[in-house]
């Protein structure tokens, strides 16, 4: 790791200050993808801006149907929150599958989307929920937030600073995790509400995380594990690496959806 | 047995320092005035070296030094090399190309170490280190074997043209070609041994300093073999003479063979120490050790099995070849020679055998010996090809198996090794019986019900261990003897201090061998120290590899033990005025058989040391050495079974059982068997399933160095394993041991690969067996 500043913010409007003051600064939010890049040697912020201390960015609040998640609010905190788990379980199982213990007490969900790693989880239930952004500044819906690998509608020093969504009626994730490094090698969140059905997927789109309309018109006709079958899954859309062929991605989207649509009852 | 001795389930007696954090690793060492290294490596696979300008870099804060190879070449510093000769079928030695410890006109591989930067902080070496200009000339690279031994594959060493190191054969071919031509059946097959990073759990480091004032170096480092390393660092690299180098591994966490070899990196910071006058620590990061611990197995290989029309196999022929990287590492020539060749004939009794093997450099890290080295290659080879042949003659694995077991010893093979006991039919039978293999078919049943495909598989392995005769292994082409050596010093009070040659990085040496102690003198084991890793210490050892601690190391500390016993005896027979022949040892006292007169131990240690009153012309103290040079090798053998359940429509195989019947020899802890047994298995089952090191062929990057890519065994890939012994004693050391650290992972990865190859219906999967991989093989197999 190159020498760096740190900085712990206490406010959403002090952290803003300090990354303004830096140009070659960066947000951390749990850093678990940008502090083991930094120690690679592959990225050098000048400061880093510590958001995990931000009373404003913390927890988990629950209003009915409505969540919101406060953007410094960690993997565990999700996956153990009982108010949570009684509207959306299928979001505290998602979180529980995020790399080991030391990730889920360190990682964010705010680092989470705001990184966009085209094989994170959280990507996927966002853009299933129909999940809105609030940064510093604006509401971004999840279908505008995300726009490619590693790429997101956030601007030079816009902050996340929580997500929310209406807990659909059901909902589930499945994923198939990486043998290496247990990120999605696919990941399929499904959501069914009164508005309709969405499908999010994640580790296998060569653009990054995606919705996958023709499984969401299946879905809505008929709601069941099978109906999936059928949805065409283009190899030309998926991404390729050592791991995992673009085909065996594709089976594993149409696999995962499957399973998502069954863990979700 | 006693509560602590031979057969005891004692708990280590280093796990409370190691478990609490106090392990003392040679990173934990400092000593005043150390400074810190970091090596300026290759990002190229083949390039030439134009230049290095130090200059940018030395200007940096708190650089000390930058020093390349011409300097190292300058003041003398040899080269690196192999130990182990192997002459061509042709009679032409091995091509072994120069292996310069810090490269001067070519870098080889990625990784390639061509400069060191000396700093006061690892960070400031490190940025400097980045600031060391160096030009190069991109060269094509050839990452694997076939490949490089193809036309126009570009070259590594003027030494070896065609890449070629040796060719080299064993057994007699033209029996081999005449069984197969007069076979009833003759099964074929292709086999890859995927190539392997060892991944111990302490990255590999070291410490140099040289003290001006008495002309000395003392050494730390992270190694197997101490003594070895001096050895080769005095007598092949000039470092220092013997008696002017010190090396001092202490605790060592985890070395799998990749910590047995001399590195460039003890030879440079030594050298380095000298020539900026500071001690000069280095830690490799995990990424330098993907890139530059040396690799295991990476054999291409073709198999025929002949058999006559009674199912015996008549003759074996193989053909390998094996990828040694970009130089030959010290004992890299022995590892798809005679550590592999040689165990061809498996368990069975196969007339003729005939091996031809081919190695090669490519632009790759060198590949080495890495837990079971060469006999896992042999029985991964063997007992694919074996499960095959049952297939394609329709009788069962185990039927095929069991009427061509070797039944009577000793029994000689055809390809050196001459097998001294064992029961294979014991193993077999009891691995079947706990994996209920007569249940496996509604298993199966079940499986399919729930949408699973079932397999089963087996492998019937054995392996060479307790290296080795001195005398065979100097025959065959080794650079040194592999007897081992043992010093037990009896205290004035009688506690114990057992000095070995041998070397523990997790084996628990601490203990066991403190229990054979315990059990020939009958004091606790609290009062026996285990001392090694220093070659001022210990006055010479060959180290610890090959499953060799308990049979060979073990078996220098009973024939010292034997010596302070008679001499014991003696003394307790003048003190008690009794015949020495009626001495016995018993619960920490030597006692006059049939009387009630004893003397305790620690009073006859005292009259040792005080020789007031020793026997006319006994020299006082009670200290004895040895040097043991095993008999022959030692051969575990066991039967392994694993049942798979593959999900079809992901490719994923779950391990559901995984049963180990090992034959060990006698056991002097069970418990820490276990442990090396269950060890062996995840790695084994890593290699099967998860692990795999990849180079882009055409750039030469390695591909694999991180766990982002590696895919280490994780708890959760592993099953609860089922482990049996059928012991027989080994008859050719005094404990009767085999050796048991190296069998997990010789015996599973056949086991699971035709496990799987059974569920899916499709034998041409290769290893590691990765989802996609399997979910390929099935989508073809339909």
């Amino acid at each position: 790791m190159y020498e760096t500043n740190y900085h712990r913010a206490s406010s959403v409007e002090g952290a803003i200050k300090l990354r303004g003051d830096h140009e070659e600064g960066r947000y951390l939010a749990g850093g678990m993808t940008l502090i083991a890049t930094m120690k690679q040697r592959l990225a050098a912020p000048s400061d880093l801006i510590d958001l995990r201390h931000i009373p404003d960015l913390a927890g988990i609040s629950i209003d009915g149907g409505n969540v919101r998640l406060g953007a410094a609010t960690p993997h565990a905190e999700v996956a153990r929150s009982e108010e949570l788990r009684a509207v959306c379980p299928a979001l505290c199982n998602l979180a529980g599958m995020i790399g080991d213990p030391h990730v889920r007490h360190m990682g964010t969900i705010g680092g989470s989307i705001a990184n966009n790693d085209p094989a994170a989880d959280y990507p996927a239930a966002m853009l299933a929920l129909g999940a809105t952004i609030i940064t510093d500044r604006r509401w971004i819906t999840a279908d505008e937030f995300f726009i490619g690998l590693f790429e997101t509608a956030l601007e030079e020093g816009e902050m996340v600073t929580a997500v929310t969504f209406e807990a659909p009626e059901k909902a589930g994730y499945a994923k198939f995790a990486n043998p290496a490094s247990r990120y999605a090698l696919t990941g399929v969140f499904v959501a069914k509400s009164a508005d309709g059905v969405r499908v999010g997927v994640t580790g296998a789109g060569a653009n990054g995380v995606f919705r996958h309309t023709g499984m969401e018109e299946a879905l809505e006709s008929n709601w069941a594990p099978d109906s999936v079958a059928g949805a065409d899954v283009d190899p030309e859309d998926m991404l390729y690496d050592m791991h995992a062929s673009a085909a065996y991605r594709a089976n594993l989207v149409k696999v995962m959806a499957k399973r998502a649509v069954i863990a979700a009852g | 047995m006693g509560v602590e001795g031979i057969g005891a389930r004692v708990t280590r007696k280093e796990d409370k320092r190691f478990l609490t954090g106090k392990g003392r690793y040679t990173d934990d060492m400092t000593v005043p005035g150390m400074k810190y290294a970091c090596f300026v490596r290759s990002p190229y696979a083949h390039a030439r070296i134009t230049g290095i300008d130090p200059s940018a870099a030395r200007e940096m804060s708190g650089v000390i030094d930058v020093l390349d190879g011409k300097q190292l070449q300058a003041d003398g510093i040899g080269n690196l090399i192999c130990g182990w000769m192997i002459h061509s079928k042709d009679g032409s030695p091995m091509k072994m190309g120069a292996w310069r410890p810090l490269a001067v006109d070519t870098v080889r591989y990625v990784g390639d170490a061509v400069a060191i930067v000396v700093a006061d902080s690892y960070l400031e070496a490190r940025d400097a280190a980045e600031a060391v200009a160096v030009d190069y000339d991109e060269l094509p690279a050839v990452t694997e074997a076939i490949a490089a031994m193809a036309d126009g594959a570009p070259q590594l060493h003027p030494e070896a043209p065609g890449n070629l190191i040796f060719d080299w054969e064993l057994g007699d071919g033209a029996a081999a070609d005449q069984a197969i031509a007069s076979a009833a059946h003759v099964i074929e097959i292709e086999i890859h041994n995927n190539r392997l990073s060892p991944n111990p759990m302490e990255p590999r480091a070291t410490l140099g300093i040289y003290d001006a004032a008495e002309d000395h170096y003392t050494c730390y480092t992270t190694s197997q073999n101490p003594h070895v390393a001096r050895l080769v660092m005095s007598a092949f690299y000039n470092v220092a003479p013997e008696n002017k180098l010190r090396v001092i591994a202490p605790d060592v966490g985890g070395g799998f063979g990749s910590k047995i070899y001399i590195y460039p990196e003890e030879i440079v910071c030594l050298w380095a120490s000298k020539k900026t006058g500071v001690p000069v620590k280095w830690t490799s990061d995990r990424t330098e050790a993907f890139l530059t611990d040396a690799h295991g197995r990476d054999h291409v290989s073709t198999a025929k099995m002949a058999f006559d029309s009674e199912q015996r196999i008549t003759a074996l022929k193989v053909e390998t070849v094996a990828n040694l990287g970009a130089y030959m590492s010290l004992f890299s020539s022995a590892v798809p020679t005679y550590l592999y060749a040689t165990l061809l004939s498996g368990q069975y009794a196969i007339p003729a055998i005939h091996a031809n093997v081919r190695t090669v450099y490519t632009n790759t890290v060198p590949v080495d010996a890495y837990r079971g080295a060469g006999r896992p290659e042999a029985t991964y080879l063997l007992e694919r090809t074996i499960e095959t042949a049952a297939r394609e003659l329709g009788v069962s694995p185990a039927e095929l198996r069991r009427k061509n077991f070797i039944r009577s010893f000793p029994y000689q093979t055809p390809v050196i090794m001459n097998y001294d006991a064992g029961d294979y039919e014991a193993s077999l039978t009891a691995a079947m019986e706990a994996a209920d293999w007569a249940g496996f078919s509604a298993r199966r049943a079940d499986a399919e019900s729930r949408g699973k495909k079932r397999g089963i598989g087996m492998s019937c392995y054995i392996e060479a261990c307790g290296i080795a005769p001195s005398a065979a292994v100097g025959s065959l082409g080794a650079g040194v003897g592999l007897w081992e050596s043992a010093e037990v010093r009896v205290n004035a009070v009688g506690t114990i201090e057992v000095l070995t040659g041998s070397h523990s990085h997790g084996q628990g040496h601490e203990t066991t061998f403190a229990q054979l102690v315990a059990e020939r003198l009958g004091v606790s084991i609290d009062s026996v120290n285990i001392v090694h890793g220093d070659t001022d210490k210990v006055q010479m050892g060959m180290g610890t590899y090959g499953s060799r601690s308990g049979a060979v190391g073990m078996s220098a500390v009973v024939k010292a033990l034997d010596k302070v016993e008679a001499k014991a005896k003696k003394i307790a027979a003048h003190m008690m005025e009794a015949d020495e022949s009626d001495i016995v040892v018993e619960n920490g006292e030597l006692k006059v058989a049939g009387t009630d007169k004893t003397v305790p131990w620690f009073q006859v240690a005292l009259a040792a040391y005080t020789a007031h009153n020793l026997p006319g012309g006994m020299e006082p103290g009670l200290k004895e050495t040895a040097f043991y040079d095993p008999a022959n090798f030692t051969f575990p053998a066991g039967c392994y079974i694993a049942e798979v359940e593959v999900d079809p429509e992901t490719g994923k195989t779950d391990i559901v059982q995984f049963v180990a019947a090992d034959d060990f020899g006698n056991i002097i802890n069970p418990l820490i068997v276990e442990g090396q047994v269950h060890g062996g298995l995840a790695q084994g089952i890593g290699q099967a399933l998860l692990e795999e090191v990849r180079y882009d062929p055409e750039s030469g990057q390695l591909l694999t160095a991180s766990y982002m890519d590696y895919a280490m065994p994780r708890a959760d890939d592993l099953p609860s394993f089922k482990l049996s012994h059928q012991n027989t004693a080994c008859p050719s050391n005094p404990l009767g041991i085999k050796g048991c650290g190296e069998a997990g992972a010789i015996g599973s990865p056949p086991a699971l690969m035709n496990a799987i190859t059974d569920a899916i219906g499709n034998n041409s999967l290769t290893m590691p067996a990765t989802p996609m991989k399997v979910w390929q093989a099935l989508q073809s197999a339909h």
